[in-house]
Parts: C-alpha cells; sequence; structure tokens
C-alpha cells in the first residue's frame, strides 16, 4: 500500500492507479464535475484517464457549491 | 472626513483596533460595495457592512421575499413577505446606520448591464444562487480589474475565494458553470440557514479587509468548510495558466449571456 494525501487526510492505495481510478475509490458522486489539483497543479479533465497517482502525492478534489441567494 | 461624537461612539469597537483605528474607519465609510443577491449570504453580508459603516452599498436582486427565505435570510422580516427584496433589505439598512447610503437594483445582475453596474464599486460580493451568474461576476471582475468574494454553500458546507487583479480566479478552479440541474443548488438540496450567516460573515470580513487593508485575504486560497464535522480548511489554489478568462490565451474577452434559473422551486417536476 502507498500513503497519499486526499483532501488534507491520509490515504492507502494500491499502485499503480490513475487519478480516474482514484476517483472511483472516493466515490466521487459527479466525476464529471469535480476539480482536481495534484501536488498544486490543476490536472485537465481529459487528463484524468492518462495521470498516474504517485506514492506521497497531494491531491485535492474541489466540488461546485452553487447556493446562497434565493 | 471629520467623524461626529455620535459617530466615534458608533464605531469606537473598530477604532479602538490597532489595525484599523480612525485612519480605518474612515476607508470603510469612504468604502462602496455591491452585494449581488439580498438572499442567504447577502443578509449578513450587508447587515455587517452596514453595521461596519460602508459609506455606500449597492444591492441588486429582482426576487421578492417569499416565506420559505426566512429560514435563513436574516435581513428580511414576516411582514416583508412578498416586497422586492432590495426594498426590504434598505429599510434594515436604514435603520441600523443611517450613514450608510443604500443604492438598489431591482433587476437580475445580467452581461447587458454587468459592467456598469460594478463601474461605480469599489469592491463586488458574489451571493448568487445559481452557476451563469457566478460565472458572469467572476468574468465581469477580472475584465473590468476588480477585486470581489465568491461564495457558495449547500446542505452543511460554504465556500469562498477572494480575488484581487492577478490573483488566482473562480474560472481557474473551475473551468465553466455545470449544466443546469447536475450540481443541486440550496433551493433543490437545502441548507442549513446558519451556513449562510457562517459564509456570509466571512465575505463580510474580507471586504472590511480588503477597505482597511488588514491581514491576509483569501486570496489564491480556497476556503472550504463542513459544518456537519465542523471542519474548515484553505486550500491553496494558483492562477491558472490555462484559465480561459485570465490565463495566457483567454477564450474569454466579453462577456456572454446565459441562461438564469430563476427560480429552482416553481420548476421542480412532477409536482
Amino acid at each position: 500500500m502507498s500513503k497519499i494525501t486526499v483532501n488534507d487526510e491520509q490515504q492507502e492505495v494500491t499502485l499503480p492507479l490513475t487519478l480516474t481510478g482514484l476517483i472511483k475509490v472516493n466515490k466521487v458522486l459527479q466525476p464529471d464535475m469535480v476539480s482536481v489539483q495534484i501536488n498544486g497543479e490543476y490536472i485537465p479533465r481529459e487528463k484524468f484517464d492518462s495521470t498516474p497517482i504517485n506514492e506521497g502525492d497531494e491531491v485535492d478534489f474541489l466540488y461546485f457549491m452553487g447556493g446562497g441567494q434565493s | 472626513m471629520n467623524f461626529s461624537g455620535e459617530q466615534i461612539e458608533r464605531y469606537s469597537r473598530h477604532i479602538l483596533l490597532q489595525e484599523v483605528g480612525v485612519e480605518g474607519q474612515e476607508k470603510i465609510s469612504n468604502g462602496k460595495v455591491l452585494v449581488i443577491g439580498a438572499g442567504g449570504l447577502g443578509s449578513p453580508i450587508l447587515l455587517y457592512l452596514a453595521a461596519a459603516g460602508v459609506g455606500t452599498l449597492g444591492i441588486i436582486d429582482g426576487d421578492v421575499v417569499d416565506l420559505s427565505n426566512l429560514q435563513r435570510q436574516v435581513i428580511h422580516f414576516t411582514p416583508d413577505v412578498g416586497k422586492p427584496k432590495v426594498i426590504s433589505a434598505k429599510e434594515k439598512i436604514n435603520q441600523l446606520n443611517p450613514d450608510v447610503n443604500v443604492i438598489t437594483y431591482h433587476q437580475l445582475f445580467t452581461a447587458e448591464n454587468a459592467f456598469e453596474i460594478i463601474r461605480d464599486y469599489d469592491f463586488i460580493v458574489d451571493g448568487t444562487d445559481n452557476f451563469p451568474v457566478k460565472f458572469l461576476i467572476n468574468d465581469a471582475c477580472v475584465l473590468a480589474g476588480k477585486p470581489f468574494s465568491h461564495g457558495g454553500i449547500l446542505r452543511f458546507e460554504g465556500q469562498t475565494l477572494t480575488h484581487l487583479p492577478g490573483t488566482a480566479c473562480y474560472r481557474c478552479i473551475f473551468n465553466s458553470p455545470p449544466p443546469p440541474d447536475v450540481v443541486p443548488t440550496c433551493a433543490q438540496a437545502g441548507v442549513l440557514g446558519a451556513i449562510a450567516g457562517m459564509l456570509g460573515t466571512i465575505q463580510a470580513a474580507e471586504v472590511l479587509k480588503y477597505l482597511t487593508g488588514t491581514g491576509n485575504l483569501l486570496t489564491n486560497r480556497l476556503l472550504v468548510f463542513n459544518a456537519k464535522e465542523m471542519n474548515f480548511r484553505t486550500i491553496k489554489v494558483e492562477k491558472n495558466h490555462k484559465c480561459p478568462v485570465c490565463g495566457e490565451q483567454p477564450s474569454i474577452t466579453e462577456l456572454i449571456e446565459t441562461e438564469q434559473a430563476v427560480c429552482e422551486l416553481k420548476t421542480k417536476k412532477n409536482q
């Protein structure tokens, strides 16, 4: 198992794993809607399939939040 | 600006702060802030900015007060149901602090009126509830070089980011609006009332920090919190060189009108 950090929390994953795989492991509800940074770099959506996760990576899943007015 | 004895007393708790003082209070009193949306976020934002003595407060909202708003939109009271939100908000602000000049716009914020409206303000606050307008506020402020605060809430969660010219914008993180109805709004998914207060007061504090030049703003940092766990964190976000509005080769150079869902409650299916 390899250690990575997802949204500030330690996680153990089995490598090799792509970003798409990590999104599945984390049961992200709407994978098409999540913005992702790995080690502070934005990952374009079309590269989710080809981006490998490495030991020690810091991954942030950022979600849309739209409320506030009505 | 010379403060009267009454004003010195009114603002004494600001003036006592080393970081604010009389000078900082003068900056607040000379400040012009536009709040877009007089609802869940706009209510605490407007009340705190009015109490703080922000000289000019612009309020834009095309909606009227609904009974279902009162669970969290604390600037509106039960007798206000049916009244335009901008009028209801203005009445409370006038009672709270007669020093504040309130300018109301009972209309939607659109690509057509955006530049004209934001032109007169030092800082813009997003208190809206739908993505097309959030992106419109972002694009208008980035293109016009205006600082603004983004805010969003849903269920038990909130997020906010402050943008100054040259720092990461909303589009740097979230490239484009989600398709309609994919991401629920508060009207569809609900929100704990106090969450609006938690996030709105953070946005109001950012405005006062900006006006007085105090501390470190939430620039290049997205603050997210989950009130169920009462867990707060800030995520470092960089300016995205591929950003469609502030990146190296921007594809957005003017504002485009996008459809705005005016009231999702009334468009719910199978009712």
